[in-house]
């Protein structure tokens, strides 16, 4: 049966979610140079575009068709199928179901694209994504949600810890490996160049993220409350933390740190959310901030140029939230199970086992997929493009252009036209 | 006394500096310019709008330095620019006439010759 309540949380928390794209898109922009601002956008961009489209064809079929062990059936492939009747275990239609988990589909590309920003080719990431969105995404996304072996092996997963999660963390890690570090990394000091869309996309991403976990329940009931609820306490007490480790550390607690927390805090309460009690969930907050942290300040003294910490906000944080159901998972808030606390010690022997095989899957399939691509076409832009900047090189726009000396062509004229300006002697 | 102006890539300011403080050119100042040269124009579009880009970004770097300074000046600058491309910039050199450094009032060599603190 249809529950109308549900159907209309679902539909907002959806929105919500596409949202958290874009929302990426100006975190994301903000920590590069601002040669490369719309490059590194558009590839969030391109996640929609590309990754609904896979997602439709056959991502969602392969993730939430029937409940193989490791991978779903063909039947609902090109949507067939999917329609107003409720998905089964849910009062939602199976269209609006479907719709809700693409928008994961597509927020974990575009994660993704952070290792590899401020170098690699558009047409090659666009091909990336498209596959990696069925062979990573849809396939974890199987495991831990459509009745894959890790969800019947009695592994609890509330939002994406797995697929979205440690899915984009650890893939980042291999393919900043594939891709290779950016020609000026470790030489000069690349900084971010505008840390209000930094701050801006965080606390959109923060607005978002009540779509996605407080939508995770599929519903209006106690699961969905619970996790909205822990999306404040979390990454709040995350905050709070990071301010100390910063002090600690330089002295001054900074604003791009504070980002950076709101978003660690935010993934690490993803896969927790609807298991774990208040309380803990503001525990988690805090225990999530430290390997997290330190996984950016050991990160950035390597050759890995994992760009923008993909791995350690969102790989880290997400094995972190696994875990700790295991630990605090709590029957009596969540109705499904309890953890090692509580009194179930298999239950932490289930969340450490998807700890282990999602981060190996995600690196090993990311690593092959892109040194495949890798034969046929180059990932990165030549030295000289990646030094005048992706915007102009990929796109032919930049970000803030200034109209001087800019000369139109008229469509009489075209490109052959006169020049207008002084050859040089 | 000279003055030397490197106009060059703003990519390339980075290794421009490094140059010259290996030079042990200290005085500099640099600026943001738009320039054009030889280089071919950019072709942008937006929203249907093409436009040829005549003038590119580039940066200033001006350096005032006593005569025995002005072949490692022109040297640091060229090795930092370089990159074989249409497009690296020019230097010029220029006589200056006069220079104060205004923390002491040190007038002309003295005020453009680092001293150590």
């Amino acid at each position: 049966m249809i529950d109308s309540g549900d159907t209309a949380w679902m539909l907002v928390a959806t929105a919500l979610v596409l949202m958290m794209t874009p929302a990426l898109g100006l975190f994301y922009a903000g920590l590069v140079r601002s040669k490369n601002t719309l490059n590194t956008f558009m590839m969030c961009v391109a996640a929609i575009a590309v990754a609904m489209v896979t997602w439709a064809l056959i991502g969602y079929s392969l993730a939430f068709d029937g409940t193989g062990s490791l991978i779903g059936g063909l039947g609902n492939v090109g949507l067939s199928g999917v329609t107003f009747a409720p998905r089964e275990g849910t009062a939602i239609p199976e269209l609006l179901f479907m719709a809700f988990e693409a928008t994961f589909c597509i927020i974990t590309v575009a994660l993704v694209s952070g290792a590899v920003v401020e170098r690699m080719r558009f047409g090659p990431f666009l091909l990336f994504a498209a596959l990696w969105s069925v062979l990573v995404y849809a396939v974890l996304a199987h495991w831990a949600f459509g009745g894959g072996w890790l969800q019947s092996g009695g592994t609890l997963d509330f939002a994406g810890g797995i697929p979205v999660e440690m899915g984009s963390g650890f893939s980042a890690l291999a393919a900043a490996l594939v891709v290779g570090a950016r020609k000026d990394y470790g030489r000069q000091a690349l900084l971010p160049h505008n840390a209000m869309y930094v701050l801006l996309g965080a606390g959109l991403l923060w607005f978002g993220w009540f779509g996605f976990n407080g939508g995770s329940g599929l519903s209006t009931g106690h699961a969905s409350v619970l996790a909205f609820t822990n999306t404040l306490l979390c990454p709040a007490c995350t905050l709070l933390v990071w301010f100390v480790l910063d002090m600690i550390r330089g002295r001054k607690a900074t604003a791009i740190g504070a980002a950076t927390a709101i978003v660690v805090g935010c993934v690490a309460i993803t896969p927790a959310g609807g298991y774990v009690s208040p309380g803990w969930a503001m525990l988690l907050g805090a225990v999530a901030a430290l390997p997290s942290y330190a996984v950016i300040a050991w990160r950035t003294r390597t050759r890995v140029d994992e760009t923008l910490d993909v791995l350690a906000a969102h790989g880290t944080a997400g094995l972190v939230g696994i875990l700790f159901i295991g630990f605090f998972a709590e029957a009596a808030w969540n109705g499904v199970g309890d953890g090692l606390f509580y009194g179930d010690a298999a239950r932490l022997g289930h969340q450490a086992f998807a700890a282990l095989v999602t981060p190996a899957y995600a690196f090993v399939v990311t690593f092959a997929l892109l040194k495949l691509i890798g034969l046929f076409t180059p990932l990165r832009a030549s030295e000289h493009q990646e030094a005048i900047g992706m915007d102009v090189t990929q796109h032919g726009e930049e970000a803030y252009v200034t109209g001087e000396g800019a000369i139109l062509i008229t469509p009489e004229a075209g490109l052959e036209g006169e020049r207008p300006v002084a050859d040089p002697v | 006394m000279k003055l030397v102006i490197g106009i060059v890539r703003p990519e390339k300011a980075n290794d421009v500096l490094e140059a010259l403080y290996r030079a042990e050119v200290r005085g500099v100042s640099m600026s943001r310019v738009q320039g054009h040269g030889g280089e071919l124009e950019r072709v942008e579009t937006y929203r249907g709008t093409t436009v040829k880009m005549g003038l590119s970004e580039k940066v200033r770097f001006e350096v005032a330095v006593s005569d025995d300074f002005v072949q490692t000046t022109i040297d640091a600058l060229c090795e930092g620019a370089r990159t074989g491309e249409v497009g690296d910039g020019k230097i010029f050199v220029l006589p200056l006439e006069r220079a104060v450094r205004i923390r002491t009032g040190d007038a002309d060599a003295d005020a453009v010759t680092p001293v150590d603190k």
